[in-house]
Formats: structure tokens, C-alpha cells, sequence
């Protein structure tokens, strides 16, 4: 191991460390514009300039591997002057438009040319002007700003795996193109706002929104997919104006998708901010009070096995567990949390979790995917799978249809039998996952609410066995959810009871005349129809599907605005915190199902937030290790592998990545997405 | 247009594959610069669209990381030039030297300014930064050959052979 001297101060590093990282880690902080911890070396900016004793040049650090014995000063005059020179020059072209710039308040070029910029510049000829570029509905350009970085290049090079922005021409004349006008393909291209180092690239719809310093930041977790990303949200008198990933190493590192990041301009429209009733065929503005009385009298009304509670895919763990527990209370049996059908092995966590943790991707050595296109349903989870084959050359093969994930997939066709070949071992690649030593087998949600759901598990849990996922330290069996509620809901064991109907049951029995009372928590995924001649009530923040034949509409919170508990897809349970209080009337979810049970004159144990809490750690301990993965899951057997299997292929479960719920659905932004995408 | 074959063809794939064995098989894009090379020499002298895109399939590459090549580099050329690229050094030397009267003297002989290209299409007329033939000075290359020591007439004198050359 090297030791060099950092401005006087020994330190020993790793081989092969950068003087920049050297720097880090002694403490001492160097300016830069192009390098990026988490993209390759580009050194072009020039800004990390050092020097090094007895070399005549000043070093551009980010580049430069340590030498034993190197002595390296980053505070002497050269070093000063070097660096003043450079952003001197860069500042030669870059406008004096700070007060027009969004990314005033937070821009690497305006921060460092406090430390390092002249007062009064030098440069007296003309500047030059770039034509700005159309990145599409996400991506605002302002390229006479641009210092060529070339972040933004190299992270949809590398990370997203869409190489769609490059550099044309030399010099001068050099400028950031895209190959397309109006969109990038990406379901990423967000993160290049944030990479930007100036003011070239910022986000369009939180143009001339607010200035940093005006917002407030709340620390939470996104559940517009079930990868729960970190995530802060930003947000002003009431209003959600953006959202920013946050690092968290181990789920999406800095990274968010496009929808988690642009959805939020769906969280102020067709909200339901009152409760209203549902009279002569229209609705009527209602208090709580009487829409909580006409709730209960028909709840009271109906018999037990006639009543049914269905759960949507964003609710938190709290609202589902007052649901949960005012209809059990009430002896009903019907109650589900999977609207999407998926045939799960109850009370096994093993067939609802990503086992091998969305880290142990950066393990794994070969990957098969079954009836999942990761790039939409989690495309931070797809970047790690792409990075993983970059670094790594991780085979991947995937039953399902073909689609571009960013890396090369082996492609086993979309028809569902040839799971019965590699459970058998007589499929090639069967040999593929036996030979690696931390093999990892990718279920999608949607290849388990498929009729024959059980037969793919059961196949899917065959092969893993014959293949063996499973060893000491590693269990490659994962499920990837599509849906920030669905793993949580299982966790709590929210599915019928004996007796009782699942989600496909309630339906058919609805669309029968079978059912008197229906309870939709946010669920909107599902034919609304079926529910036509029951009497339904819906509680979410959205006017959405669910909400189309409801009697009663009860204003509930969205996850920016009320403190619930999400678990991942992992089975990690992590907490959203309120940005701000929700509008209107509407309440968070479990405090109108606490007042409901009230109103029913059979209170639920819990009057508090606390008190749900600790229902939910009872029931179930690690749900209260916030953050932590749960202990693992044994593979214990689960699913019908000697089933029928359905002839129909595996279908593309994501038709649409930018409207997938109803805040994304109600989203302007993502609207433009979607015709972006079609248009190109 | 994709695949080596119609992009080389007869000839032409020998000669790329040549190019090819130059360098280890696990690094193909190293080849890029002189296929581009070899690309423009057989599309009429400047790289189209579909060619570039094709040299990238050729290779592997994204079709983008070529497009940043063939502008980086001042010897490509993406748009259309004539049979004959008439490139006018006119850094220090060369314009001590009298790079104005060589420049004056094809403009005038061919009726273009800088940058364009004359209508018959044979001449292309551009202004370029050091040719590397100081000692010779002034200096036009004209495709892949040097003329040195020029002055105006000597420059209107070549320019008119060609083109009497070319109408025979």
C-alpha cells in the first residue's frame, strides 16, 4: 500500500487509488467539475488541479493514480493560481445569468468560483452562444451554460446504458447533443439534472419554481415503485415542487427513476380533498360525520361473508393494518392486499421477497429473469443489473418478451413451458445457474398474477432448488414487486381468511350480486366495474379508477403527506414522512379507519400513531427495524409446480413506465412522457 | 445499411479486415478511425449519416460514440465535399509567407469563398491550421497530396489543369 503526503500529513491508501480519493480521505476537499465518484474517470474540466513536489505541472488529481512516496500540495500558490486560472477560463463562455438560473443556490460553478473566481473578469471579446437542445417534457437545456463535463454523456453511457447524448465537434466548437430531439429513452434521464455541475441541464417542470433556499426538505422513501428508493422531498406552502434522490447505498445509491422524481405535479390534481356521497347518480359534498355514519350503516347492514376489503398498491403498512383489523373485528374473511391476484405461498416471506437483497445483485453471477422487465418496474434495480454485466460480464437469459434492458439478455422465449425444461435440467441454461456460485432467479409480480400464477411459482422454486439458489450466505430466489404496498401487506399476512374471497374472488362475486359491502383501500388497479351494483367505498387521494363506482369517497392521504411505514421489495421496511399536512380534509389513512371503528361503536385497540405502531411490531417484530433487512426467509416449499401451465406467453407488464397509479396518472409530466415516447 | 458487406464490399472487406487484425479481437473499436477512413474514401470522400451508423454496427459501437469521432476529427467529413479538397494553410508560416495571395488566388479561380463547394462539384475550398510543412511554406494540401512553396498564380495555374483535365 502507497503512503504519500498530502499537504504535510502522511497517509497510507489502497493501490491504485486517485490522488483526488487520497485527498479525500486525508480530509482535504478538491474542487471538480467532471469527475463523479460513480462514473469513469473523464478528466477534463481541469479543476482538481495539484501539485506534486518536483513535478513542473500542476496534476489534474481525479486521474492520477498515488505513487509511494508522492508529496502532493493542494493549498499552496501554484495550486491557487492553477486553479483561478481554470475557472477563469471556464467562465470565459459561461454566462453572467446566475439571477435567471435555476440552479442558483446549488451550483457547483457559482459555489466554487466564490473560492477560486476573479473579481472582475478579464475577458473582453465576444462570448460564445449555443443553440439549446430539446431533451424532451423532463430535461430543460440551456447550453450556453454547458462546460462539457461530459457527465451527462457518461452516466447515460454507463448507468443508464442508453448512449443517446454525445459530443459533437472540437473546442470551441464543441456541444452536448442528443440523438434524438424531443426525449431521451431512458427511464433514468432525470439523474443528469442532478449530475449537472451548472445550470445546463435542470429539470423542466420545476422551471422558475421556487429558489433552494425557499423549500423545505423532507427525508422519505418513494413508493411509485417497490424498490423503495431514498428520497427527499422538497416542498413549499403546501406543495410538493420536486423530488431529489438521496443516497442509499444499498437500494438506488443516488439514483431515481424518471416517474419516482416527475410524478409529483400529479399530487395537486383530481385529488379528493372532501368526502362525498354518491347520490342520484352524481356526488354530493358530505362532513366526515355523515359520510363516516353512511359508511356505517352500511357496513352494519351487511352480513360478514357478503363484505369484502380489497388494498390498492400504495397504502402503507399503517392504513392496511386498520383495515385489516376493523373487518376482522367484524368476523369478515374477504380481506386482500394482492389486487394484483398474485399467487404468493402464505405465510412464506420467501415467495414474496427479493432474497438476495437488491445488493446482492453486485454478487450474483448468473441471472435469470422470469415474466419481469426490470427496466420498468424498478430501473434502479436494472441499473445494478447493467453494471453488474459491465463490470462483471453477469450472464442474464429471461423468459418473457424481448425488450432492450440495456445489457445482453439470453432470450428463452415468452411461452411459459420452458420453465418446466429448466426445472428439469434439461434446459442449457439450467447449467448456467448450477455452475455459478451466487445464481439469482428474478420472478416478476406479474408472472404470479397470471391464472397459473402458482404453477410459475411452484417451477420457479423447482429450479431453484434443482439449480440450487440457496447456500449459507446466499439466497437467490427473489421476487421483484411492482408495488410499494404488496410485500408490506404480505409481511402483515393481510389475505383471506378461511372462507374468505381473494381479490379475483371479490370481483367475480361483486359482478354476481354476491357482495353488499365493498371497502377499496386505494385500490385502483382492477375493473372498477365489477363493483357497479355493490355498495362500495372508496378511500385514497385520488379520484382514480377505484373511485368510479363508489357510494362513498373518503379523502385520503398521499404518501408525501402522511407518515406510514412502506416495506420493499427486499421485506425492508422503511418510513415515509409527511411533507406537509394533506389538503382539504382529507386525513392519513389509518385516522379514518380508527374514526370509522368508532362510529361503529367497536373501537380498534389503537386511538394513536404510536399504538399502531407497536400493533404492527406484535404482530410482527422486524417491521419495526426500520431500514434493516428482515432476518432471512427460509425457503420453505411453496407454489404448484405440478400444475397446468397457461399456453398464453408472459405478457410485458408495463405497457406504460410513466403512468402505472394514480398519482402518475394524474401527472401532467408524465402525460408528456408517454406522448414523448409514442412520438419518437 | 448494416453488417460489413454492403459496407465493404468486394475489395474493400479485405482491406477492413486487415484493418481488423490489427488489433485483438476483444478491442474491434480500435479499428474505428481507419475504417472511418476507409468509409470515406469509398462514399466520395465525407462519411453520410447511414455509413457512420454503419461503421459503428460494423464494430459494436453505439452509433452516437462514432458521430463523436467524425466531428472531432478535422480529416472527416460529414458533409459532402467535392472530388478535389483544397485546404489552404493559413497559420503563421504559411501566411508570412503569402497564404492570402495562394487563398486569394483559388477563390478567385474558382469562384467560391471558404467552406463551400464549386457547382460542377469538383472543388471544395477550405481554410485549415497547420499543415506540419512550415519549411515549405505556403502549403495546400489537396487531398492526400502536398503543394508547396505556392504563390497565387502557380495555385490558379493548378486549379485550371484540373479542371480542364476533368472536362476532357
Amino acid at each position: 500500500m502507497p503512503t504519500l503526503s498530502i499537504d504535510g500529513t502522511e497517509i497510507e491508501v489502497a493501490e491504485g487509488t486517485t490522488v483526488l480519493r487520497a485527498c479525500e480521505q486525508a480530509g482535504v476537499e478538491i474542487p471538480r467539475f467532471c469527475f463523479h465518484e460513480r462514473l469513469s474517470i473523464a478528466g477534463n474540466c481541469r479543476m482538481c488541479l495539484v501539485e506534486q513536489v518536483g513535478v513542473p505541472k500542476p496534476l489534474a488529481s481525479c486521474a492520477m493514480p498515488v505513487t509511494d512516496g508522492m508529496q502532493i500540495l493542494t493549498r499552496s500558490e501554484r495550486v491557487q493560481a492553477a486553479r483561478e486560472g481554470v475557472m477563469e477560463f471556464l467562465l470565459v463562455n459561461h454566462p453572467l445569468d446566475c439571477p435567471i438560473c435555476d440552479q442558483g443556490g446549488e451550483c457547483d460553478l457559482q459555489d466554487q468560483a466564490l473560492y477560486y473566481g476573479r473579481v472582475r473578469s478579464r475577458y473582453r471579446e465576444a462570448k460564445r452562444a449555443v443553440t439549446d437542445k430539446d431533451f424532451g417534457p423532463l430535461v430543460k437545456t440551456v447550453m450556453t451554460r454547458c462546460i462539457h463535463c461530459t457527465r451527462c454523456v457518461r452516466f447515460m453511457d454507463e448507468v443508464a446504458g442508453v448512449p443517446e447524448l454525445g459530443t459533437m465537434g472540437r473546442g470551441e466548437d464543441m456541444e452536448i447533443v442528443a440523438a434524438l430531439d424531443g426525449c431521451l429513452h431512458s427511464e433514468l434521464s432525470g439523474n443528469v439534472v442532478d449530475l449537472c455541475p451548472v445550470g445546463a441541464l435542470t429539470s423542466k417542470p420545476y422551471a422558475f419554481a421556487a429558489r433552494p433556499w425557499e423549500l423545505s426538505h423532507t427525508e422519505s422513501v418513494d413508493v411509485l415503485d417497490a424498490a423503495g428508493s431514498a428520497i427527499r422531498i422538497d416542498s413549499r406552502d403546501g406543495r410538493v415542487l420536486r423530488v431529489l434522490p438521496r443516497v442509499n447505498e444499498e437500494i438506488n445509491e443516488e439514483w431515481i427513476g424518471d416517474r419516482s422524481r416527475y410524478a409529483v405535479d400529479g399530487l395537486v390534481v383530481r385529488r379528493l380533498d372532501r368526502p362525498w356521497l354518491r347520490e342520484d347518480g352524481g356526488f354530493r359534498p358530505v362532513t366526515w360525520e355523515a359520510a363516516l355514519a353512511a359508511v356505517a350503516t352500511a357496513l352494519q347492514a351487511a352480513a360478514p361473508e357478503r363484505t369484502a376489503a380489497l388494498m390498492g398498491d400504495l397504502p402503507g403498512l399503517e392504513g392496511m393494518t386498520a383495515l385489516a383489523d376493523l373487518m376482522r373485528a367484524r368476523g369478515v374473511a374477504s380481506v386482500d392486499c394482492r389486487q394484483d391476484g398474485g399467487a404468493y405461498g402464505p405465510g412464506v416471506p420467501a415467495s414474496w421477497r427479493f432474497n438476495a437483497g437488491i445488493a446482492g445483485i453486485d454478487r450474483a453471477d448468473a441471472v435469470l429473469l422470469i415474466g419481469t422487465n426490470p427496466r420498468r418496474e424498478a430501473p434502479v434495480i436494472n441499473a445494478r443489473f447493467r453494471r453488474r454485466w459491465r463490470t462483471a460480464g453477469l450472464p442474464v437469459a429471461r423468459v418473457g418478451p424481448v425488450t432492450d434492458l440495456t445489457y445482453p439478455v439470453t432470450e428463452l422465449g415468452a411461452a411459459a413451458q420452458v420453465l418446466v425444461e429448466l426445472a428439469e435440467g434439461s434446459h442449457p441454461f439450467a447449467d448456467v445457474l448450477e455452475r455459478a456460485r451466487h445464481p439469482l432467479i428474478v420472478v416478476g409480480s406479474g408472472a404470479l398474477a397470471r391464472p397459473d400464477g402458482g404453477v410459475v411459482l411452484g417451477l420457479a422454486r423447482r429450479l431453484a432448488d434443482a439449480v440450487g439458489v440457496a447456500g449459507a450466505d446466499w439466497n437467490g430466489f427473489s421476487v421483484l414487486q411492482r408495488s410499494a404496498a404488496r410485500a408490506g401487506g404480505l409481511e402483515l399476512g393481510i389475505v383471506p381468511a378461511d372462507g374468505g374471497l381473494d381479490a379475483g374472488g371479490m370481483l367475480a362475486a361483486a359482478r354476481a350480486g354476491g357482495l353488499d359491502f365493498a371497502y377499496l383501500l386505494g385500490a385502483d388497479e382492477i375493473d372498477p366495474d365489477a363493483f357497479r351494483d355493490t355498495f362500495t367505498v372508496y378511500q385514497g387521494h385520488h379520484a382514480d379508477r377505484g373511485a368510479r363506482y363508489a357510494d362513498v369517497l373518503l379523502p385520503g392521504a398521499a404518501y408525501t403527506e402522511q407518515a406510514a411505514t412502506y416495506v420493499n421489495t427486499e421485506g425492508r421496511p422503511q418510513q415515509a414522512r409527511p411533507a406537509h399536512p394533506p389538503p382539504g380534509d382529507a386525513r392519513p389513512d389509518w385516522k379514518i379507519l380508527v374514526a370509522l371503528a368508532r362510529e361503529l361503536g367497536s373501537p380498534l385497540p389503537y386511538e394513536s400513531l404510536d399504538g399502531l405502531r407497536s400493533r404492527i411490531e406484535a404482530a410482527v417484530p422486524h417491521l419495526a427495524h426500520i431500514d434493516q433487512l428482515p432476518p432471512v426467509a427460509p425457503l420453505a416449499p411453496f407454489g404448484d409446480p405440478d400444475g397446468v401451465l397457461d399456453a398464453a406467453p408472459f405478457e410485458e407488464m408495463v405497457p406504460d413506465y410513466y403512468r402505472t397509479c394514480p398519482i402518475s396518472r394524474a401527472s401532467a409530466t408524465m402525460a408528456a412522457c408517454a406522448r414523448a415516447v409514442a412520438d419518437a | 445499411m448494416s453488417g460489413g458487406t454492403e459496407l465493404f464490399p468486394g475489395p474493400d472487406r479485405d482491406a477492413a479486415e486487415a484493418i481488423l487484425g490489427r488489433y485483438p479481437p476483444a478491442h474491434r473499436q480500435s479499428a474505428v478511425l481507419p475504417l472511418l477512413d476507409l468509409a470515406q474514401r469509398r462514399h466520395g470522400g465525407w462519411l453520410p449519416p447511414a455509413v457512420v451508423d454503419a461503421v459503428g454496427d460494423y464494430l459494436g459501437m453505439p452509433s452516437m460514440r462514432v458521430r463523436e469521432l467524425v466531428t472531432f476529427y478535422s480529416m472527416f467529413h460529414d458533409r459532402p465535399v467535392g472530388r478535389y479538397l483544397v485546404q489552404v494553410c493559413r497559420t503563421t508560416p504559411c501566411w508570412l509567407r503569402g497564404s492570402d495571395e495562394v487563398l486569394a488566388g483559388a477563390r478567385e479561380e474558382l469562384g467560391i469563398a471558404p467552406g463551400e463547394t464549386t457547382p460542377d462539384g469538383l472543388f471544395t475550398l477550405i481554410e485549415v491550421e497547420c499543415l506540419g510543412a512550415c519549411a515549405d511554406a505556403p502549403v495546400v494540401q489537396i487531398n492526400d497530396d502536398y503543394h508547396e512553396r505556392l504563390d497565387g498564380e502557380r495555385m490558379r495555374a493548378w486549379l485550371r489543369d484540373r479542371r480542364g483535365a476533368e472536362d476532357d
